[in-house]
């Protein structure tokens, strides 16, 4: 009986009530984090959707008319076709090609970010499992890695491995990882002083059990904080490694390489080399960093004012 | 202290260890530099006499033994590509890059703690508000495109300043510097200013954040109660209070601004470390790249080091307890 | 009578215009004060007593704004001076000093720094003047060894060394009144004596007037002349100490005194006031203190005029001790 009023009780709650929905409705509560949330979900989209939505494949060379080439922004090609963001010397459509490099930055960024959480996560509970001398050793690994520069670490890792979409994506792995470790260790110090771990203790809990089931649904809206944010900063890092030539590889160009691609036109003018993909990118990050930001003051208590 | 300071150094020793190893190994897996090197219609005997020359005909082992041997008595090899001493070449780079680092910094910290003094005092005005939204996209910009963009705009259109290079230098104690000549600052005011905005919305937000906590103190109202002047108060009270945090993580983020610098500086072609570094990164250049990376990690000792002596300095509340303890 | 008073407040009202609504953390204040004379300034938190002090050095900040209401002071009132002139004044004339002897230091500054700009925002000084006027007014705060202290940093020091020495800086530039706000709060009891006892006799030496504002009516009752007592942003009664503590005429006032702990009443119940003050948002019309006084009658809700019995004012219709 009592079960049973509880469940209709839990049924007729509204989602605002769930700790999701209260998070939603304090995250929409921006204006700015709103804007930020719609122009990432375009930009996302625009990404995913490149090959349906690009006016042209811009690395399928027999789609490409060297004829096109080197137009300005609104220029009508020689099949009547417009260029919006206008060409490069082979008559690739920049519209396009941003839409691909879109593709390649979010790709990069997300999946290393993903796996970089996942690893970081498995060695900060590996740490706070077995402590000792298990977790002296990483956390060492950790201080060392942190104290270096990523973009630094990056370069000479891809120096080693040599160029490469999955190559990069490792290389972001390893220089991101001990962000996620840190933070979990850190907070399992915190949440292991609380009083609700103290009771589990107290109730003879597994380590383990107190690992999973209580600190973990503890640390996670901080992670995903600071995942969100990672994601901007693993873009930025790819996109300054491929302009150094150390990133992806030219086949696949992401909005860094193009930009650096770019590079060699400026100077004679052809700004809309440079200018667009740039724009892009600048938007990616903005838009990321201020979701992230909003995030950050929403999922965290101890940052709010 | 003493044993804090064996702590770093013998920190600091395994990390260069463990980064030398790395980069050997993987030079040593990913290519041949002596491939690289010769020129294409050099014979097979000719190729082995580099190859004896640069010592890359030992095994790995051995060859990184003789590194370390040669590491502990200060020298890290000659460089395959300049054929000179890779810390001597490493080291005729290193005024370059410390000057750009050092006006990137100077740049940052002029331009970011006024302003974010001025959002933090005065939170509630239109300007503070314009102030931390620059700041907020600042943060986002990537800092090889704005290199790119100032090019753009300063050299390309305007003219007014020159695109890349390093200008004329002066020899200052016996180090090459470009900023005391007129063309030597027209030079390097775009690479500072880029690689600085890198850092001025952090600066922003550090002086902001110290500037709201400090106002609201009572010491402040205090000073104001005794009629001091607010340029007293600003400047005297609440600078000197602020200036601690922001000089703790100014100092502990110059490594990274000297890592950074490696993309401003293949942006304006600055004749610096980081361009060096780029370079022999693809000409396998293993001696130039383990003498930089050797480099920056004294680098970030001596950093981390100032940084706390400074910090001391400053605060006296930290030189008590020192004096205490 | 009037001429001779050095400060007059009249009629203060300092409001803050938040997003919620106007507080009106001052509301009508008016009272005197003659050179020389120590006024006791109680109330509870929030009464509106240390924004009273802060209004009359021109110490508010937005949101909060003097909206009608004059401080005079020698007869010129200070209340929309432009900010160089009441700088001027600031710490000259009029000084103040605050609660926390930790915070009232800056923390970063040695002691000998703090006083030579504090001499510095009104007369040009050179080191050595400055510091020969810094150890005369140590020792007259009686600070032992002053030379020593001026070279130390605040954390170096007692929290009653820390108050001694935030007194010095306010005495030095001689002014006329000083005001403290809950300045002995933070420290031990006995520090607090001494304290109280040496700014009693520093007072009496200078001339200078002080205004002691505190939550606690027994500091008031061993050291001021007159009092007045805060509640909800007005004053309701203030006079000569004796007169308000002996036959209080306002509920608010009794109340305050049966709550202090008196030793001739040991092992009594302390009285307490009923309920807590309301929020300054909503203050009921009349006297703000009716939803809590024990004898309430229907013209309370009214607007309460000031009444006066021999110098002692208060704003009761009806009062503990009935008017004779």
């Amino acid at each position: 009986m009592a079960a049973k009023s509880a469940s209709l009780i839990r049924a007729r709650r509204l989602w605002t009530d769930t700790p999701f929905g209260e998070a939603a409705v304090s995250f929409f509560a921006s204006r700015i984090a709103t804007i930020s949330f719609i122009v990432l979900v375009i930009i996302c989209l625009g990404a995913l959707l490149a090959p349906l939505i690009a006016p042209q494949n811009p690395y399928d060379l027999t789609k490409l008319s060297i004829l096109d080439g080197e137009l300005p922004p609104f220029s009508v090609g020689g099949d009547g076709f417009l260029f919006i963001a206008g060409t490069d010397d082979q008559g690739r459509d920049i519209l396009s090609a941003i839409l691909y490099g879109l593709r390649t930055s979010l790709s990069v960024g997300v999946i290393s970010t993903s796996f970089a959480l996942v690893f970081g996560l498995t060695m900060g509970l590996i740490s706070g499992y077995f402590g000792g001398w298990v977790d002296a050793v990483i956390m060492r690994i950790v201080d060392l890695q942190l104290s270096f520069p990523a973009i630094l670490i990056a370069m000479i890792l891809l120096a080693v491995l040599g160029r490469g979409v999955d190559k990069v994506i490792l290389a972001l792995i390893i220089v991101q990882w001990a962000y996620y470790t840190r933070t979990i260790r850190g907070a399992a110090l915190v949440e292991r002083a609380k009083e609700y771990s103290e009771a589990a203790r107290c109730l003879a809990l597994s380590n383990a059990r107190i690992l999973f089931v209580h600190l973990l649904p503890n640390c996670l809206p901080p992670l995903i904080v600071i995942a969100v944010l990672q994601i901007g900063h693993a873009i930025a890092l790819e996109a300054a490694l491929s302009f150094l030539g150390l990133g992806v590889p030219v086949t696949e160009p992401s909005l860094g390489l193009l930009i650096s691609n770019g590079q060699e036109y400026m100077l004679s003018g052809q700004y809309w080399l440079t200018v667009f993909p740039g724009v892009a990118l600048l938007s990616t990050m903005v838009a990321v960093n201020l979701v992230g930001d909003q995030l950050r003051d929403v999922l965290n208590p101890r940052m709010k004012a | 202290m003493i044993v804090y300071l064996i702590n770093r150094v013998g920190q600091s020793l395994f990390v260069l260890s463990a980064m030398s190893l790395i980069v050997f190994v993987g030079i040593y897996v990913i290519g041949d530099p002596v491939q690289i090197l010769v020129s294409p219609e050099a014979s097979a005997e000719e190729i082995a006499q580099v190859r004896r020359n640069l010592g890359l005909d030992l095994s790995l082992p051995t060859q990184y033994l003789r590194f370390l041997s040669g590491a502990t008595s200060g020298d890290l090899g000659s460089s395959f590509v300049y054929n000179e001493s890779a810390i001597v070449v490493i080291l005729r780079h290193f005024p370059a890059t410390l000057e750009l680092a050092l006006a990137a910094m100077f740049i940052a910290i002029a331009l970011g703690i006024p302003l974010g003094v001025w959002a933090g005092i005065r939170s509630e005005t239109f300007s503070a508000k314009a102030i931390m939204a620059a700041s907020t996209v600042g943060a986002s910009l990537p800092t090889f495109w704005v290199g790119l963009i100032l090019i753009m705009c300063f050299a390309v259109y305007l003219g007014w300043l020159p695109a890349s290079g390093r200008g004329a230098t002066r020899s200052v104690f016996g180090v090459e510097l470009s900023i005391f000549t007129r063309d030597g600052l027209a030079h390097i005011i775009l690479p500072a200013l880029n690689l600085a905005l890198f850092k001025v919305s952090l600066v922003i937000r550090l002086a902001r954040a110290g500037a709201r906590e400090i106002v609201g103190q009572e010491f402040i109202k205090f000073a104001r109660a005794t009629g001091q002047s607010p340029a007293r108060i600003v400047l005297g009270h609440l600078l000197k209070n602020i200036m601690i945090p922001i000089v703790t993580v100014l100092g502990l983020e110059f490594g990274s601004v000297l890592a950074f610098s490696v993309v401003t500086e293949r942006v304006f072609s600055w004749p610096g470390m980081g361009n060096l570094l780029v370079r022999s990164l693809f000409l396998l250049d293993r001696p130039i790249v383990v003498a930089y990376l050797m480099l920056t990690v004294v680098i970030f000792v001596v950093i981390n080091f100032t940084v706390d002596v400074i910090y001391t300095f400053l605060d006296p509340r930290i030189r008590f307890s020192a004096k205490a303890g | 009578m009037r001429a001779e008073n050095i400060l007059e407040v009249d009629g203060l009202q300092t409001w803050f215009h938040t997003r919620k609504g106007v507080i009106k953390a001052v509301d009508s204040v008016s009272f005197s004060l003659r050179p020389g004379e120590i006024l006791g300034l109680v109330g509870e938190s929030g009464s509106g007593k240390s924004i009273t002090g802060l209004s009359i050095l021109g110490l508010i900040d937005p949101p909060g704004r003097i909206v009608s209401g004059e401080v005079r002071y020698k007869g010129r009132n200070l209340v929309g001076l432009p900010e160089p002139e009441i700088r001027a004044i600031r710490g000259r004339n009029i000084a103040m000093i605050f609660q926390d002897p930790m915070m009232t230091l800056n923390p970063v500054l040695r002691i000998d720094t703090q006083m030579r700009w504090a001499l510095a925002a009104h007369e040009q000084v050179d080191k050595n003047a400055a510091r020969a006027r810094s150890l005369e007014v140590l020792r007259l705060v009686g600070i032992a060894a002053p030379e020593e202290r001026l070279g130390s940093y605040p954390h170096e020091l007692s929290g009653g060394m820390r108050q001694r020495i935030a007194i010095a800086i306010a005495m030095l530039n001689k002014p006329d009144i000083l005001i403290a706000d809950e300045a002995t709060t933070a420290l031990d009891v006995t520090i607090q004596a001494q304290i109280l006892s040496e700014m009693q006799n520093l007072c009496a030496a200078t001339g200078t007037a002080l205004i002691w504002i505190t939550h606690d009516l027994s500091v008031v009752a061993g050291l001021a002349d007159r009092v007045c007592v805060m509640y909800a942003g007005r004053i309701v009664e203030q006079g000569l100490v004796d007169d308000v503590l002996d036959r209080p005429m306002h509920h608010y006032t009794e109340g305050l005194i049966g709550s202090v702990p008196s030793m001739n009443a040991r092992g009594k119940p302390l009285k307490q006031i009923a309920e807590i003050t309301r929020s300054l948002f909503d203050l009921p019309s009349g006297c703000a203190f009716r939803n809590r006084c024990p004898k309430v009658i229907a013209g309370c809700s009214e607007p309460i005029p000031v009444l006066e019995r021999n110098g002692h004012q208060f704003r009761c219709i009806n009062p503990p001790v009935p008017a004779p």
